[in-house]
């Protein structure tokens, strides 16, 4: 039996590891795959708490209700990446600084 | 043995997300994102979570990922040369800032978790004297499925419209404009 501390152990290194990602990165696909990092870790843990939860089983009910989120996110977040590849012809997000033309 | 497995997954998972932020070159860094949720779908069967570990593989790896790289693979294939002249300087001044940033909230994080194994809060004290919680032997894909129609119909509702629209959305963003 896995104690709790290692899961939160583990979905805390994985959660800088994104935000780095999130930070850092000049490529704005990257920077969706640093903000799924992040959202992983956040299952991690809704997941390792919902062990000792049997009646109501609800931290891997919104453990599920969290990756529908991070798939809706990523499939409306690829549609922008995409429209703004078409009119700018770049996806560093330091060079995206117009809001209208 | 179940520590030893679980400290290979972690370590796996750990290690290619080290080398998705590390490396310059997109696609592989995507297609080590591939590893890096297949091993969190392992330590989520580490916490009995074998729907949630199902659900992962199979939206993630088949939907997500999929998508990531098709959107990668049909743009331009000047996004990869954007990358590389970007990132060009090695530990350039807001790299530096950003891996300070997490390391501290690292830090941060790492010293709450233990200040917290103290005092675990009631209910999970509770809940293990009760033994009220999930075993290896549950059936729980049936607990799950009685939760969501019962208890959890409302949320549920709500996140298909959510998704529903959603997709939607994404399907007329990314669409040809032809209007002016």
């Amino acid at each position: 039996m896995i104690t709790l501390t290692h899961f939160l152990v583990v979905s805390a290194c994985l959660f800088c590891i994104g935000l780095y990602a999130v930070l850092a990165k000049r490529n704005a696909i990257m920077i969706l795959v640093g903000i799924e990092f992040i959202i992983n870790a956040a299952i991690l843990n809704l997941v390792a708490f919902g062990r000792y939860d049997k009646i109501n089983y609800g931290g891997q009910i919104f453990a599920l209700f969290a990756i529908v989120l991070a798939a809706a996110a990523v499939a409306v977040g690829l549609a922008i990446i995409l429209n703004v590849y078409r009119k700018y012809n770049t996806i560093n997000p330091e060079n995206i600084t117009d809001l209208r033309d | 043995m179940e520590l030893i497995l679980f400290y290979a997954f972690a370590a796996l998972a750990l290690g290619s997300a080290l080398l998705v932020v590390g490396l310059k070159n997109t696609a592989r860094a995507l297609f080590l994102f591939f590893v890096v949720l297949f091993a969190m779908a392992g330590l989520f069967i580490f916490a009995l979570a074998d729907f949630v570990a199902i659900t992962q593989i199979m939206v993630y790896v088949g939907g997500v990922l999929i998508l990531m790289i098709f959107a990668f693979m049909l743009s331009n294939k000047e996004l990869l040369a954007d990358l590389q002249n970007s990132s060009s300087k090695f530990l350039s001044l807001p790299n530096w800032q950003s891996l300070l940033l997490s390391i501290g909230f690292l830090i941060a994080m790492v010293y709450g978790v233990i200040e917290w194994q103290e005092n675990t809060p009631r209910w999970i004290t509770e809940n293990i004297n009760n033994k009220q919680i999930i075993k290896s032997t549950d059936n729980n894909i049936q607990q799950l499925g009685i939760k969501f129609m019962t208890q959890y119909l409302l949320p549920f509702e709500v996140i298909s419209i959510f998704l529903l629209a959603a997709l939607i959305g994404a399907a007329h963003l990314s669409r040809k404009e032809e209007i002016k």
